[in-house]
């Protein structure tokens, strides 16, 4: 064997853990020189106390320089440290977690700096109020890829959702009836996309996205012949006020996050319990998950495959449909065109992120759900980068997070394929 | 509860079923007395699955009855099946990889506390009593996609037993082991049968069914042929299974082997999670011989296979050819330098079903001449040569311009093996050429693999079959999570291969083909 022409195709495969070790050190990099030297000057003031609260949190100020140069050069050591050892991916997943950490502090002091000073609990508020629809979307996402549907029709869920909640709580002069009809309206939309996709086996993706331009050009029609001209009559509707938890929601801090809000917050702390419940600790959620997983495995044991898949659609069609109500009888009230905006993307996106578990997707909704409040906040006191920047920022963050970090993460197995018997 | 005293007796009368024109079973009579193996003996195709598919429930038949302990039932579905004692063991399991042992073992017959809550204390207890009580060794806890494929059907067999079943259909269940894992296999058929058990031992392969059955029925084209008693020869349970006399041997004469032609150098391919799935092989083919790939399925064969066609990207190592590096290279390169391949599957990646089987016959070189120049086909030349190859390679259609698609599996390999020898070869690549074929095409495509051989290609067969890695190998590679267990002449025994496909053995003596 001699004189063979020699042309290597090698193909250089990229280390993914060197890769994300070169983006924590260029996020310490940036913390340094972007945030750290480039601040304006003036502290970074942080208020953790609402007006008329009973107890008050002094404010932290902090000096954008140090500070920033100080997380920047702990996520470069951070970074190395990365790249370097052999990490348990429960460390490695704290170490991504402070690294990310550490750069929206400094980012917030860099914006803050000299500036009316940033009101911290409100920006979680916003957060919580902002992550409701998306983790419910993403739930309802959860409940339908366990059983091997894909649910695309998230965003339409939502919309359909939030014109139901809308109308009938103000032609009916009831919330509770309008929040029952959204949660109604989403669930129809499941069942909708539960017949074509199992009975008629159509592509679901397609599927999925026809219901979501379904949705948006009905609510669309309805909205401009009929909630605009009878605008008092059928888009006037109440909303939800605050509920406040005894004693919990008196805690400093996490009080006014998390247990001063409208039932929809407490809805969804309930919803994701029971769907985590459900789905890893009952008989229930085994056999959605063996039917989403190897439906030819279930169905030789006597589970009803077809039956658990159209039960599970409709279901996430209602949870859905609750988080859309929230959009309107939640919070602004009124309907506006396309009021989801989007939203039900970004919780599908979650649902991915969080690895189709109804922990993980709830803990990306709220990652997502705090990019949104950011962008808020930031608008008002003043920051300086561009609004526009700002608003993009729940979207970039959905891209960065299921490009980058999703890896591995691994769907149903027969999720989006119909089970068709021979 | 104990299945010990229950002990039925199950009798299948006049069962017919079809499909569309095709008649899968065709009047089918038979017998299992309780406490019996019962081995069912039939090719690929010959109505074996689909007759157990409607005693278990998931087919109904068009005519026929179901009869258990003389009292007639029906059966609409598995669950039906399942509660009247039967249980059955399926060629491809039927279990959910990322469920634990136990989860799957109780699936559908969970039991739970308040509320629906899963009882997982008592799942794993089922499970360890079961395995104790039938000598299994099973870790209840274990995922079942980290366990071997031999445990995985114990997993199946324990999920059966589990549901209090009294008959255990086993479909093709040697098909996936080791022979060790077999003898193992049948040492638990028997501790069942200890116990009362009946099994429907389904199987083509002859010499198991004389081992281990008590009772033999073979089934010929969706009909009942004969009932041999165990005792009969080899020969006589293959006629009766094909319908005429068989060559059981592959005729072939020595081999001539002479220059090195395929060259594999510490091969590293990864899958996608970055597992090495081919870890260091180093191998040579020469020029007119046949050197077999055996082990057990999902042991890096088909990686291999695959990074030398250039479908999978090679992590290290290196791959000549006749003297050419092509390591990485795109699949069209690879086989314009005198490679083919036969895929293992066949219909996924070896024809376009919705094809004519001449476009089919052209699909690795309708872009050059003389089927082709500059953007243009020549279809007259295509369709000539599509004819001449239907001849020549017994092709049974009725035109070549039928669909592929429309073929019997034995004539859709006869396209590919046609397509793939039809041109000139210095290197064949055939992973798993025979499976799912009649024994008449079996002996067609060997045939034919042994003239490639003699006319100076180098042929790489992986098989998981050992019969027909020792009917056509002229040496014998064992390979064994992604490495290479061993290599061996053709005349080494039987249990030593075994021995290497499971994994035990060493690697010391490694003969090396002379050239003529």
């Amino acid at each position: 064997m001699t004189a063979i022409p020699v042309v290597r195709h090698q193909r250089a495969a990229i280390d993914r853990q060197q890769a994300i070790a070169g983006i924590f050190v260029m996020l310490g990099l940036v913390d340094i020189f972007v945030f750290g030297f480039l601040a304006d000057k003036g502290d970074a003031v942080f208020t953790f106390t609402l007006t008329g609260a009973a107890v008050s949190v002094p404010n932290l100020n902090l000096a954008p320089g140090p500070v920033s140069e100080g997380l920047g050069a702990l996520s470069i050591v951070l970074g190395l440290l990365y790249a370097g050892l052999k990490l348990t991916s429960l460390s490695r997943r704290l170490t991504a977690a402070t690294v990310m950490l550490a750069f929206v502090v400094a980012f917030l002091c860099w914006c803050d700096a000299g500036r009316t000073p940033l009101p911290f609990v409100s920006l979680m508020q916003t957060t919580m109020l902002a992550s409701i629809p998306l983790v419910l979307g993403a739930l309802s996402g959860c409940l339908c890829e366990r059983s091997g549907v894909i649910n695309i029709a998230i965003e339409g869920q939502l919309l359909l959702g939030a014109f139901a909640g809308a109308v009938i709580a103000s032609s009916f002069g009831s919330i509770w009836l309008g929040l029952f009809s959204g949660s109604i309206a989403g669930g129809l939309l499941g069942a909708l996309l539960a017949v074509f996709a199992i009975r008629y086996v159509v592509d679901q993706i397609i599927l999925g996205v026809v219901l979501n331009v379904f949705a948006s050009g009905l609510t669309g029609y309805l909205y401009d012949q009929a909630l605009v001209p009878y605008q008092n009559r059928l888009n006037s509707p109440n909303t939800f006020s605050s509920i406040k938890i005894p004693v919990l929601g008196d805690i400093p801090i996490i009080g006014p996050i998390l247990f001063d809000s409208t039932i929809f917050l407490y809805i969804t702390y309930v919803m994701v319990a029971l769907v985590h419940i459900g789905l890893f600790k009952t008989r229930w959620g085994l056999r959605v998950r063996a039917v989403g997983e190897h439906p030819t495995a279930a169905d030789t044991v006597g589970i009803r495959v077809l039956f658990t898949r159209y039960r599970n659609v409709i279901l996430g069609g209602l949870v859905a449909g609750i988080g859309g109500a929230s959009l309107t009888i939640g919070s602004v009230g009124s309907f506006g065109k396309d009021i989801s905006s989007g939203q039900g993307y970004i919780a599908l996106a979650a649902m991915i992120f969080g690895r189709w578990t109804p922990l993980g997707a709830t803990g990306a909704a709220l990652l997502f759900g705090f990019s949104v409040a950011l962008a808020n906040v930031l608008g008002t006191i003043g920051a300086p980068i561009p609004s526009d920047f700002l608003l993009m920022l729940p979207y970039v963050a959905t891209i960065v997070a299921v490009a980058g970090f999703v890896g591995k993460s691994r769907a149903p197995k027969a999720d989006g394929q119909p089970y068709v018997k021979s | 509860m104990s299945g010990w005293e229950v002990a039925l007796q199950l009798e299948l009368r006049g069962i017919t079923k079809r499909f569309g024109s095709l008649v899968a079973n065709d009047g089918i009579d038979l017998t299992v007395e309780s406490g019996e193996i019962h081995a069912l003996l039939g090719e690929n195709g010959a109505g074996k699955s689909t007759l157990m598919n409607v005693l278990y429930g998931l087919l109904q038949p068009d005519q026929g009855q179901i009869l258990l302990d003389g009292e007639p039932v029906e059966f609409h579905n598995p669950r039906e099946a399942l509660a009247a004692g039967i249980g059955m063991v399926h060629q491809h399991f039927m279990l959910v990889p990322v469920f634990t042992v136990a989860e799957n073992v109780m699936l559908g017959v969970e039991r739970t506390s308040v509320l629906g809550l899963l009882n997982r204390r008592r799942a794993r207890q089922d499970v360890l009593e079961l395995s104790s009580k039938y000598g299994l060794a099973i870790d209840p806890d274990v995922l079942v996609e980290n366990l071997p494929v031999g445990i995985q059907q114990r997993v199946e067999i324990v999920k059966a037993l589990h549901r209090e079943a009294s008959i255990v259909i086993l479909d093709e269940p040697t098909a996936v082991l080791t022979p060790g894992e077999t003898n193992e296999l049948f040492r638990i058929m028997r501790e069942l049968q200890a116990s009362g058990k009946s099994i429907i031992f389904i199987s083509h392969k002859l010499k198991e069914v004389q081992e281990i059955a008590d009772r033999i029925t073979v089934i010929r084209r969706g009909k009942v042929v004969g009932a041999p008693p165990p005792t009969a020869t080899d020969e006589e349970l293959a006629s009766l299974m094909v319908g005429r006399a068989v060559e059981l041997t592959v005729h072939k004469e020595p081999a001539h082997p002479r220059e090195v032609t395929l060259e594999v150098e510490d091969l590293r391919v990864e899958s996608a999670g970055g597992r090495a799935v081919v870890d260091g092989i180093s191998l040579e083919v020469r020029s007119g011989e046949i050197v077999g790939i055996a082990g057990v399925q999902g042991n890096g064969q088909t990686e291999l296979c695959e990074a030398i066609m250039g479908l999978l990207p090679v992590k290290s190592g290196s791959i000549i050819v006749a003297g050419q590096d092509l390591t990485g290279a795109r699949t069209r390169v690879v086989l314009e330098s005198g490679v083919s391949y036969i895929p293992e599957d066949r219909q996924e990646d070896g024809i376009v079903e919705s094809f004519s089987l001449a476009d089919n016959l052209v699909l690795d070189v309708y872009n050059r001449a003389p089927f082709a120049s500059g953007l243009a086909l020549h279809i007259d030349t295509i369709r000539e040569s599509a004819a001449k190859h239907m001849d020549e390679y017994d092709i049974r259609a009725t035109s070549i311009d039928m669909t592929v698609g429309t073929l019997s599996g034995g004539n859709q390999q006869k396209v590919i093996v046609a397509r793939e020898l039809g041109r000139e070869v210095r290197l064949l690549v055939a992973n798993q050429p025979t499976r799912g074929l009649d024994v008449g095409s079996i002996e067609f495509v060997h045939s034919r693999l042994v003239a490639a051989r003699d006319q100076g290609t180098a042929v790489l067969i992986c098989s998981t079959e050992l019969d027909e890695i020792f009917a056509l190998a002229d040496r014998i590679i064992v390979m064994y999570e992604g490495r290479i267990a061993g290599i061996r002449p053709p005349t080494v025994s039987i249990e030593e291969i075994g021995l290497l496909m499971a994994g035990a053995g060493s690697d010391d003596s490694v003969p090396e083909a002379q050239p003529a």
